[in-house]
């Protein structure tokens, strides 16, 4: 076991792994350039895309607050690195996903989607978690922290649980009228974990 | 095809396209094949050939499964000239949630439902009640082709040609009594050959119903095949109906059972999901879906990925023909 993780710590510590997980993050993107290119997305690829670019907004929001437990409990500071990266691309991912709704269901009218937005609650609940999560984006760099201070900073970025918690109720309430939530849970039951695990932690903090 | 280039333009609702725009390629290829044979001084024959292709539907054979031809309908707004949607979409992409619940599934699953022997029951406010079996059904009345456009609630649509009779056929067979004024379709639930039915996703078995005038409409379609053949299990063999002017899922699948009943049948998604679905469900541009707006639909397999979506028609398009039947109903309120 420790001999598999030091090998992991010496692995993660080559230079070459941010870039490479930059490269593994942009493959479902470049799987669903080529899908819609070669019309290889089903009989529906504007509702394929649609959706399958919520998805991956919801997989790497899972990924991005997993590196924290997973760096704590297999004691890996070296994971640290991979939270920009996977942070960086669930907000590439919700522009997409943002844009292919925008173009491809709404065709870039924008009234149209104003109303939307207003009148409909679960994409109002969407958009609210694209909204949280831009300024986040906008200070996912090292100059950033020092721009606004550590802790001001570490503030800001909590409002990444409050995101989890909006694409949640998003993605559940997209699926509510058809009562088809086996997915929804999926999503639902690993944030809930690594919420609970920071749950669990905050004693440790308070008593300093 | 020729038939739907001399058909009468005695269909309403919807604007007609420029003949060029929905004449299939291979169509006109084959059409001007036939002008060479006239200038070829084959005329006789192939006059005989065109006679015998007006009466008869035109549609290619996919070829998957055993032919079921119907005749050209004559039934109003039967026939729209709209592009065909292709049989790989149509066979490929729907929702039967028996099957599961993405819309893959159907064709992945449904290989496996037992569709022989199969029989409907009649039951409830009428006077002739009783089973009847699928090839009495079959024979019940002359097989038709209706090309109709399909609305799904999602905001997607196609065009298939179905082949089947009247549903009011068979009602007016079955004779039903002065206080039936609603119909419930039950649908087969199978758990052991439908996978899907073991998921709690809906109240099974899945129902449907119509008001007795809508059933007797004769839009109404009991339908046995499509594309010129047997229904493909996934699209709800052996037999089931086709509303045209309603949202997909008013268009139960794989039907065992017919009822007449005096009160108005609480339909599935009505029951599940009450503030999302509506008995009626008509096709309807300025009645939004709670989640997503209805003015607009996706023509599947035509409108290209960057499009812009087609404004949905009142009644599906079928409006002229339908309207009628809810004259000085709320729409918005018996959505």
């Amino acid at each position: 076991m420790f001999d598999v993780l030091s090998r992991l710590r010496s692995a993660l510590r080559h230079p070459w792994v941010t870039p490479a997980a930059y490269l593994l993050c942009v493959l479902p993107l470049a799987w669903l350039l080529w899908g819609a290119a070669n019309d290889a997305l089903g009989a529906n690829p504007a509702e394929y895309l649609i959706r399958a670019t919520g998805d991956w907004t919801l997989r790497f929001l899972c990924l991005t607050l997993a590196v924290t437990p997973l760096r704590v409990m297999l004691g890996l500071p070296e994971l640290f690195k991979l939270r920009r990266v996977f942070g960086r691309c669930t907000y590439v991912y919700v522009v997409l996903h943002l844009l292919c709704y925008s173009w491809l269901d709404m065709g870039f009218e924008w009234a149209d989607i104003a109303h939307d937005i207003a009148k409909r609650p679960f994409i109002l609940v969407g958009f609210s978690a694209f909204v949280l999560l831009t300024p986040l984006a906008l200070t996912s760099f090292n100059r950033a922290i020092r721009w606004l201070g550590a802790k001001r900073w570490q503030g800001l970025h909590r409002a990444v649980y409050a995101v989890a918690v909006l694409a949640v109720l998003h993605f559940f309430w997209m699926r509510a009228g058809k009562n088809n939530f086996a997915e929804v849970l999926v999503y639902a039951s690993v944030l809930f974990a690594l919420l609970v695990w920071r749950l669990a932690r905050l004693p440790l903090f308070v008593r300093q | 095809m020729l038939r739907q280039y001399f058909s009468p333009s005695s269909t309403t609702g919807f604007t007609h396209a420029v003949s060029s725009e929905i004449t299939p390629q291979s169509m006109y290829v084959q059409r001007r094949a036939w002008l060479r044979q006239v200038a070829a001084g084959a005329a006789g024959m192939s006059l005989a050939a065109w006679g015998a292709r007006h009466a008869m539907a035109q549609t290619p054979h996919p070829g998957k499964l055993p032919a079921l031809v119907g005749s050209v309908s004559r039934v109003n707004g039967a026939n729209t000239m709209e592009k065909i949607t292709s049989y790989a979409d149509a066979s490929g992409y729907n929702n039967f949630y028996e099957f599961g619940t993405d819309k893959t599934d159907p064709a992945k699953y449904a290989h496996t439902l037992q569709t022989k022997p199969w029989s409907v029951e009649i039951e409830g406010l009428v006077k002739k009640p009783g089973r009847m079996d699928l090839d009495d059904l079959l024979k019940l009345s002359p097989m038709e082709e209706r090309i109709y456009r399909l609305r799904c609630v999602e905001g997607w649509s196609m065009v298939i040609p179905w082949v089947g009779y009247s549903l009011a056929e068979l009602i007016k067979r079955v004779e039903p009594l002065g206080n039936a004024k609603y119909v419930e379709f039950i649908t087969q639930a199978d758990p052991k050959t439908m996978p899907g039915v073991r998921s709690r996703v809906l109240d099974w078995p899945y129902v449907e119903g119509l008001r007795l005038d809508e059933a007797m409409h004769s839009l109404t379609l009991l339908s046995f095949g499509m594309y010129g053949e047997v229904l493909p299990n996934q699209n709800g063999a052996p037999v089931r109906l086709v509303v045209p002017w309603k949202y997909g899922f008013k268009s139960a699948k794989s039907l065992v059972k017919i009822r007449f009943v005096e009160k108005q049948p609480i339909n599935s998604w009505g029951r599940s999901a009450p503030q999302e679905y509506g008995f009626y469900s008509n096709v309807n541009p300025n009645v939004d879906h709670p989640r997503w707006s209805q003015a607009t639909e996706r023509r599947i397999g035509e409108d290209g990925l960057f499009a812009k979506k087609r404004k949905t028609l009142m009644f599906n398009g079928y409006e002229a023909q339908v309207g009628q039947l809810y004259a000085g109903m709320d729409l918005k309120k018996l959505y």
